[in-house]
């Protein structure tokens, strides 16, 4: 029987790797896919909540998290592709113009 | 009209005179700016007032005259004597009045108002009630002595009127006297040591401004100064005895104390306290009444104008001091009462001058009269034979009331006043008569032509050499005697050794002066002539009362109770508890007639050896001349006064003002400056450590802060690293701990 | 095991060995790869899970969508290949520390909770997320369903989010340009 325990751990999983994943790597490539990979999780609980009550909100909830993850990703990878042509790298530590 | 109100009127009128007269004097002189100082440069008219010019020392420049009139002249001449007079008069109603009231048993007091009411206010110096009144009090011992005050005052101011008739400051003379008899007026009516003081300073500055009358002559006005200083300082010791006295009984007025006294002695004679009154107060006494060591002034006192000289440096002020002691006689038979308990019967004398005060008193006055007379011996003015005369005669009075004869001691008072007063106005008529001559190597053989004056002189200078018959024989013998059954025979005879020498050079000056040959210049014998009426009718009056007035105290061995006036004055010695009294000397009659004619004898002596002495011819006198050159030095010691002038001047004028200025000087620059330049010093490195304060602390704490801050921040522009991750990270642990709480405590 | 929960754990796995990858991976490109791996993986979870609709748009949209544009900036970001370069940031032991400490102490909690929660059966019959009531007819299928509730419920929300797509088109656009014109 897959329980809504189930479903919750590994989202809770998921949404841990996508955090160490925004914290660790220096790529700005891998930060935002690891944004993806929380936002992956989020949708997981929010299904796996929808079947646990039979309610559909939960599924239109998902929804709009994918439309705006997709939103997001445009715009972060646009950002991406300034930053780029303005500093040469997509490492985030070399865009630290906001030091002190 | 009762004493009590008569009381008050005796002084007031010579304060009356003594307004009106200098009222008047400073309205006529306040234009011609006190010009009436006599000048010794010129000044012959008259007869008077001629400087001698071959003695530059101290002649008696009594006015000299004739040029322009003195203003006010009659209303001076009136209201001088008058004044004097009437308080005289006022004196004698009082007296009677009282007699009539009390039969001189009782003293009578009128008290004006209360000058210090300090009632119980005062409790914190001591006296529990404390108040000071201006009263006048009339008891057998005040009147006695106003009465001769009054009246010898009275005389004086009469004959001044004639000596000083020709001084452009008469109005001034005649206004410094009457405030003088209400100075001294004040001192013996006064019925507290507060009122005797004010007295006793009023007769000071009286002194004062007297001896300094010529005040355009140097040696007359630092007279005056040097007469002032030296009472200053016994009147510190009066003050210390005041204030011993006020600590003691808590009061100062006479009755109250003695009686206190009189009643308990032993509480007021522990620890010495009634010595020191005593001691301190009787400082004050040798100030007043020129006893060693504050003698000196007497002498160059008779600067002044002779009649000054004889009321006051031989009748009235100078016996102010005995009057004083007399007055507090219990306080000194309660010291040697109590000198005699602690130190017991075989007491040294050292042990005797530290604790018997009236032991001191009697020594004081036995060597000053002593010293006084020698030193009287070789003098030539003849104001200062009779000056360190009165000196003598003042350690005389002094001597009985240190043996507790303070009857004898105010009888010699009595008696002294009138012979000396008769002797000083009688040798300002013989200067008179020599205009201006003071030097008796410069008289001889006036008899002849002064013939009141030399009879007046005469009999005072028999009065004063202790010839029988005459008042002064009578005082000094009962002193004398008193001295030698008091047990103090050395005292006896050192007194009995100066009466000899008294009557010496009292011959000698009566020898030198009438008798021999004329020793001055030609044209003064020409001008050689009797005083006025004003001034033979005083001297014969006084003249009289020398001989007359000792009648009144006949000893009591020869005469039974025939010494009325111990009798009268009896109720000013009261009676102390039997164990403080001690008991009457009982001396056989036979032991009392050898005394008085020793005493006699010892006079005969001193008489018949001037008159040898200086009997033949003029001067040089052979004699004299050959006893002089036997001894010279100590004629030199003895002519010169001992030095004691050039000593005093040397110590006290030189050290301490002089010398004692440049220490002064010295402390000012050393000690106060010191201080003042420490001050500044240590301000300075005050201000250095609170500049140190202010840097460490005080900009270190303002600092502080802001460096704190600046480390914060510092710290805190760490956290911002510009990296976004690690931003992220601040805000997944902020979440995280918020997450945590949510679980915590929901 | 029944055959639902063994599934559940071969898509779970794959969903987690993607994730891992997409962290763990040095190159760009391969997490991207692991990342569609994962994507798929969650899709086959959403069909378990009778979410049929989600499952169809993780796939049309994230896979097709967000991971082409996400190839499309790795070849023209044109990494290097990094070979010796570090590429974990310096603050990624304590970041492993926190997401650990995460893991446990809030994963546990929720998870905890989710079991009481979900002590009872899943409440809701499947065929509750297949069908909806529409007047008085019923409608089956979980596209239907969800598109109904989508246009009728949520219908203002789902046109915030074409407006958000608009924007995020425009913005994009913008953003991705070579020059700018400069408005002095």
């Amino acid at each position: 029987m897959i329980t809504l325990a189930h479903f919750v751990g590994l989202s809770f999983v998921v949404f841990t790797i996508g955090v160490v994943g925004v914290l660790v790597r220096r790529n700005l490539l891998t930060v935002l896919m690891s944004i993806e990979l929380i936002l992956n999780a989020v949708n997981i609980n929010l299904v796996a909540f929808s079947r646990q009550l039979g309610d559909l909100t939960g599924q239109v909830f998902s929804v709009f998290v994918i439309i705006v993850a997709a939103g997001e990703a445009a715009i972060g990878l646009a950002i991406v592709l300034s930053l780029y042509r303005l500093k040469s790298s997509v490492n985030l530590e070399d865009a630290a113009e906001m030091r002190g | 009209m009762s004493a009590e109100t008569l009381l008050p009127w005796i002084p007031v009128f010579p304060l009356l005179g003594f307004l009106v007269n200098g009222l008047l004097y400073l309205v006529a002189h306040s234009k011609l700016g006190g010009k009436d100082a006599p000048l010794g440069a010129h000044g012959h008219g008259g007869g008077h007032g001629d400087s001698h010019a071959a003695h530059a020392a101290d002649p008696d420049d009594h006015g000299h005259g004739g040029h322009g009139d003195i203003p006010f002249k009659a209303v001076h001449t009136w209201i001088g004597p008058v004044a004097s007079g009437l308080s005289f008069v006022f004196a004698l109603l009082a007296i009677l009045s009282w007699w009539k009231e009390t039969g001189g048993h009782r003293e009578v007091v009128a008290t004006l108002w209360s000058w210090i009411p300090m009632g119980t206010n005062a409790g914190w110096f001591g006296a529990p009630d404390f108040t000071v009144d201006v009263a006048f009090r009339l008891d057998p011992l005040s009147a006695l002595m106003l009465g001769f005050v009054t009246f010898i005052g009275t005389l004086i101011h009469v004959y001044s009127v004639g000596y000083m008739g020709h001084d452009e400051g008469y109005g001034r003379f005649f206004s410094y006297l009457n405030l003088f008899m209400f100075s001294m007026l004040t001192l013996v009516l006064g019925a507290n040591l507060a009122i005797l003081f004010v007295g006793w300073e009023g007769v000071g500055l009286c002194s004062y401004l007297l001896i300094g009358y010529y005040y355009t002559k140097d040696f007359a006005a630092d007279a005056g100064k040097k007469a002032f200083i030296m009472n200053r300082v016994g009147d510190w010791g009066f003050l210390m005895g005041l204030f011993a006295c006020v600590a003691m009984f808590g009061t100062v007025d006479f009755g109250k104390m003695f009686s206190a006294a009189a009643a308990t002695p032993a509480t007021y004679a522990a620890g010495g306290l009634v010595t020191f009154a005593c001691l301190a107060l009787f400082v004050g006494a040798t100030g007043k009444s020129a006893q060693i060591p504050l003698y000196v002034w007497l002498p160059d006192a008779m600067a002044g104008p002779t009649p000054v000289s004889a009321l006051i440096h031989a009748a009235t002020m100078v016996t102010a001091g005995v009057y004083m002691v007399v007055r507090c006689n219990v306080l000194f038979r309660i010291s040697h009462e109590w000198a005699l308990k602690t130190l017991g019967e075989g007491a040294s004398v050292w042990g005797l001058l530290t604790h018997d005060a009236s032991f001191v008193v009697a020594v004081v006055g036995g060597v000053t009269a002593f010293v006084a007379a020698t030193i009287g011996l070789a003098q030539t003015d003849i104001k200062k034979v009779l000056a360190y005369s009165t000196v003598s005669q003042l350690g005389y009075m002094f001597l009985g009331c240190g043996v507790l004869a303070f009857g004898a001691g105010m009888f010699h008072v009595f008696t002294h006043a009138f012979f000396k007063a008769c002797l000083f106005l009688g040798s300002g008529s013989v200067i008179h008569a020599l205009s201006g001559e003071q030097e008796m190597t410069a008289m001889g053989g006036l008899r002849s032509k002064i013939p009141h004056t030399y009879r007046t002189m005469l009999i005072a200078t028999l009065a004063i050499s202790g010839v029988p018959l005459l008042s002064g024989f009578f005082s000094k013998d009962l002193i004398l005697g008193e001295t030698f059954l008091q047990g103090h025979p050395w005292l006896w005879a050192l007194a009995a050794l100066t009466a000899g020498l008294t009557a010496f050079y009292m011959f000698r000056l009566i020898k030198m002066t009438f008798f021999g040959e004329y020793r001055g210049p030609k044209e003064t014998w020409e001008h050689v002539h009797e005083s006025p009426a004003t001034m033979t009718v005083v001297l014969w009056i006084l003249a009289v009362g020398a001989v007359v007035v000792g009648y009144v105290g006949i000893p009591n061995f020869i005469v039974p109770g025939g010494n009325r006036f111990e009798a009268f004055l009896h109720p000013a010695f009261p009676a102390l508890p039997p164990d403080w009294t001690p008991h009457p000397h009982q001396a056989s009659h036979a032991l009392e007639y050898g005394l008085m004619l020793g005493s006699v004898a010892i006079a005969g002596l001193g008489i018949l050896l001037a008159t040898t002495f200086f009997y033949k011819g003029s001067a040089p006198w052979a004699l004299p001349a050959k006893v002089v050159a036997a001894f010279p030095n100590a004629y030199r010691w003895v002519r010169n006064k001992y030095f004691v002038d050039e000593a005093y001047e040397a110590v006290f004028v030189n050290g301490l003002v002089k010398k004692g200025g440049r220490l002064l000087w010295e402390i000012d620059a050393r000690v106060v400056d010191g201080v003042v330049n420490g001050t500044r010093h240590l301000t300075v490195g005050l201000s250095h450590v609170s500049n140190w304060f202010d840097r460490t602390f005080v900009d270190g704490a303002v600092n502080g802060v802001g460096d704190s801050f600046q480390a914060a921040w510092k710290g805190y522009g760490k956290l911002q690293s510009g990296q976004t991750q690690n931003y992220a990270f601040g805000m997944a642990a902020g979440v995280f701990a918020l997450v945590c709480i949510y679980i915590i405590f929901a | 095991m029944e055959p639902g929960l063994f599934f559940f754990w071969l898509f779970s796995a794959v969903v987690v060995v993607g994730a891992v990858g997409v962290v763990v991976m040095r190159q760009p490109i391969h997490s991207a790869l692991f990342l569609l791996l994962s994507f798929l993986g969650v899709a086959c979870l959403y069909v378990q899970a009778r979410a049929e609709l989600v499952a169809a748009v993780q796939v049309l949209v994230y896979a097709g969508g967000v991971m082409v544009l996400f190839l499309y900036t790795i070849m023209l970001v044109n990494v290097k290949r990094q070979r010796t370069e570090r590429y974990l940031h310096r603050q990624a032991v304590p970041a492993l520390g926190f997401g650990f400490l995460f893991l446990l102490v809030v994963g546990g909690v929720v998870v905890n909770e989710a079991r009481a929660l979900a002590g009872k059966a899943p409440a809701a019959d499947p065929a509750a997320l297949a069908t909806t009531v529409i007047g008085s007819e019923t409608v089956l299928g979980n596209t239907q369903a969800v598109g109904w509730v989508l246009y009728r419920d949520y219908l203002l929300p789902f046109e915030i989010a074409s407006l958000f797509l608009l924007v995020a088109m425009i913005g994009a656009v913008v953003l991705g340009k070579r020059t700018m014109e400069r408005f002095d």
